[in-house]
């Protein structure tokens, strides 16, 4: 696993945590809930100052943080915005989060920003601009920061790279660590038609710092087969966590967030989730404590 | 020293291409794209077109919900899918978007059967404004007292979310009873035009009607006038202008943080 847990003053523990939505911070701050940590979209505390700040102050004061970009635009064509950068580090100065993330994909064209996560080809040139674009990303933060694998919809004739041996590349280029989200993984082998498994056993294990877990949608493609929607607006289904103790079974417990940003459920639905993957990870650790007493004995 | 990354010629264009059609659907699928084994993607891009309309609508409609209200799901959402083609957005931080929604509203003609929407939206966007400024204790009301002699040549600095909407309509009366569940009674609009001033003090935003003349008064008093010449300027622009119990609104609202005597 790559060391990006340890940053910040509170290191993100291996256990289940959730993506902090407003309609819950007065569950959070009141009922003081048993969970491992909670990581916010960077960009919606990118203001000066009101309720968001006060509520998230209060609630770093009492569990660990993540920090997850969503506006960085790091597969994109053009330079990273100076701006935003500088501001995503004032905040990580402001909130110290102990893990910060973002996404291979691009979000940002000319001036314009279109507020999704949109794909990239995976070539030799795409390479270099991502290596680029995540070490000039590194330099600003001051840290190591974790890619997360995307889920995609459409794919590009020109692309010569698996995205599994891209995000290598990029980790063994630049330092960076993964965020593998077990979902995108899931959305992706139904929409291109590949298995989920063939996927992960090809994905560079050893880096992921994180996991995250969320729900999708089901669709038709135009033939009628079935195509997944990355909503985040529901729970995470049986097969993705499947998939996840798969991941697991090769890397062991890693933090894991549950994302629910559409449709947000009351606190305790959410927070059940959460649970789930607590359960989940401990049982990992018995089994990592069973069949590998000594690495305990070494820790 | 690393070098910066250095964008690739045909890299732009592809993403020009992607970028264009997935604002304007009349634009087709860029041909560098394919679906499930080489089939067609035409299906799988409208998603991508869909992810990004339906996620600015929304964030519009939490941000505008009596705007909304005023004209129903249905109007609400096809006026601001032409916003966001028309404007989208420029900045990654989502939360600046849509300053420029009311302007768009009050020249959107299909809305001009509600010609106090645009207002409305006004109101709404100076509250998120409030709701995200920056935040700053009020002076308190013996900090004020203790001012000196030269109490008249004294200016302000007004707190940072303060916000200042005029209209020619009940507007404040307007913006409540949009918000306010179940719409079965009557709306019964005062016939007096309402001026109003958003505020967040603490943590909670606060919409004030403000009485004749202070919407001038405050005004004044944020370009840095002292207190008799935005009391002039005040009394110019409506003569039931009345300094004390402005000055006191102003005082219980939280709408002044400090005071600097002239020296």
């Amino acid at each position: 696993m790559a060391d990006a847990a340890t940053f910040g003053t509170s290191p993100i523990p291996p256990r289940g945590g959730v993506g902090l939505k407003p309609e819950h911070y007065r569950d959070i701050l009141d009922g003081a809930p048993d969970i491992g940590w909670f990581e916010i979209h960077a960009e919606n505390y990118m203001s000066a100052g009101g309720p968001p700040h006060a509520y998230l102050t209060a609630i770093r004061e009492r569990y660990p943080l993540s920090l997850h970009g969503v506006g960085l635009s790091i597969g994109g064509a053009g330079p990273l915005d100076a701006g935003h950068l500088a501001r995503l580090r004032a905040l990580a100065d402001r909130y110290e989060p102990a893990l910060f993330s973002e996404h291979l994909a691009w979000s940002s064209h000319d001036t314009v920003y279109l507020n999704d996560l949109l794909p990239l080809p995976y070539t030799e040139d795409t390479l270099a601009r991502v290596c680029d674009h995540v070490s000039e990303v590194q330099d600003a933060m001051g840290r190591q920061m974790l890619l997360e694998n995307p889920s995609t919809y459409v794919a590009y004739a020109e692309t010569t790279m698996g995205e599994a041996d891209f995000l290598r590349e990029v980790v063994r280029r630049t330092g960076c660590g993964l965020l593998l989200d077990v979902n995108n993984v899931f959305v992706q082998a139904v929409n291109h038609g590949f298995g989920a498994d063939t996927y992960l056993d090809a994905f560079p294990m050893e880096h992921v710092g994180e996991i995250h877990l969320g729900g999708h949608a089901e669709d038709a493609d135009e033939d009628g087969s079935l195509l997944l929607i990355d909503d985040h607006g529901r729970e995470v289904s049986n097969l993705v966590w499947t998939l996840y103790e798969r991941a697991l079974s090769r890397i062991g417990p890693v933090p894991t967030l549950i994302e629910w940003d559409n449709d947000v459920p009351a606190w305790p639905v959410l927070f059940a989730e959460a649970q789930r993957a607590d359960r989940v990870l401990a049982a990992r650790s018995r089994n990592r404590v069973a069949a590998a007493p000594e690495r305990v004995a070494a820790s | 020293m690393r070098t910066a990354a250095t964008p690739n010629k045909g890299d732009l264009e592809r993403e020009t291409a992607f970028a264009r059609a997935v604002l304007d659907a009349e634009a087709g699928v860029p041909a560098a794209l394919t679906g499930r084994a080489g089939q067609s993607a035409a299906r799988r891009f409208a998603v991508y077109r869909n992810n990004v309309y339906a996620g600015l609508i929304d964030a519009l409609a939490s941000r505008f919900p009596a705007t909304a209200k005023l004209v129903g799901d249905a109007f609400f959402r096809a006026m601001a899918r032409d916003y966001v083609a028309a404007s989208p957005p420029r900045s990654a931080v989502l939360l600046h978007y849509g300053a420029d929604f009311a302007d768009f509203v009050s020249s959107f003609p299909p809305a001009a059967a509600v010609p106090y929407l645009a207002d409305v939206a006004r109101l709404e966007w100076a509250w998120h404004r409030a709701y995200h400024a920056a935040d700053a204790t009020p002076l308190s009301q013996e900090a004020l007292a203790a001012l000196g002699a030269n109490a008249e040549a004294v200016t302000f600095a007004l707190h940072p979310s303060l916000g200042l909407v005029r209209s020619s309509y009940p507007l404040v009366t307007i913006w409540e009873l949009a918000l306010r569940d179940g719409e079965d009674e009557p709306a019964r609009l005062p016939a007096d035009r309402e001026d109003a001033l958003v505020l967040r003090p603490a943590l909670q935003v606060a919409v004030r009607r403000l009485p004749p003349g202070g919407a001038a008064f405050v005004q004044a008093l944020s370009r840095g006038n002292t207190l008799s010449a935005a009391a002039a300027a005040a009394l110019e622009d409506d003569a039931d202008f009345d300094l004390a119990t402005n000055l006191a609104g102003l005082m219980r609202s939280g709408a002044i943080v400090a005071a600097h005597e002239p020296v």
